[in-house]
């Protein structure tokens, strides 16, 4: 049978001011904001990215471009939540094997990939646009 | 527990291995990547075009580029049915993700066979 009620009243607060998400839920919404984001931004990512292989002039346009402050600014903030998407994705595949699925665990691997993406951005972001 | 047979109809079950089977080929394109710009050290145009016109970096950015438009669908309509609850809305921005993300499928294509 792939039918089934489930009859059992749960206690239910979706009182959003008095909710404290824990850590791993603050990764999960982050996780979706990042691919929405992404996603939103996919068409000027594109367009970059034609722009630097197209032809010399069109690179030049290009560094131009991302030589801005602002637009720096905005690639970094891209660049954390394509590494946030990318490690909180890591811990998924690793839940998904059953892999630290424990409260205890599953905290700290939160801890783990904000860790690990911020300091990659830094990273990035110090080697590359700095 | 829940025990249902997750075959046989539409559970969502090829989806569910699609988003995961396309995060670690984009997870694994993602090293790759950081490997190659980081052992080239790309300052110049030609540099940088160098990379994508090896045929190894252009088939494993194309598989990139499917994979990512893909995992895209699966996650973004995941948003919408979440969010979207007018049924006409729903059925309009899943429509239009598809749309724009086939778009990008060609584009990407162009981009990367001009190189």
């Amino acid at each position: 049978m792939a039918e089934m009620v489930i009859k059992k009243k749960r206690p239910k607060n979706l009182d959003l001011m008095s909710i404290k998400l824990p850590l791993p839920g603050v990764l999960s919404i982050i996780h979706r904001i990042a691919g929405a984001v992404l996603f939103l931004l996919m068409p000027v990512l594109l367009w970059l990215f034609q722009s630097s292989l197209t032809s010399p002039e069109t690179f030049a346009i290009f560094k131009s471009v991302v030589a801005h402050p602002l637009v720096r600014l905005v690639l970094l903030g891209l660049i954390w939540l394509f590494l946030h998407h990318f490690c909180a994705g890591i811990r998924y595949l690793l839940l998904d094997l059953h892999k630290g699925i424990d409260l205890a665990s599953a905290r700290l691997s939160s801890w783990i990939v904000f860790a690990v993406s911020l300091a990659m951005t830094l990273i990035i972001g110090v080697k590359v646009l700095w | 527990m829940v025990n249902r047979i997750v075959v046989g109809a539409h559970y969502g079950l090829k989806d569910w291995i699609i988003q995961r089977a396309t995060a670690i080929i984009l997870a694994l394109y993602t090293v790759l990547f950081l490997a190659v710009v980081g052992a080239v050290g790309p300052d110049s145009f030609e540099a940088w075009r160098g990379i994508f016109a090896s045929g190894f970096m252009k088939f494993a950015t194309f598989l990139f580029f499917i994979s990512l438009f893909w995992h895209t669908w699966i996650g973004i309509r995941d948003i919408w049915m979440d969010y979207a609850k007018p049924d006409g809305l729903r059925l309009l921005l899943i429509i239009a993700t598809a749309a724009v993300l086939v778009g990008y499928t060609g584009w990407s294509i162009q981009i990367l066979w001009r190189v």
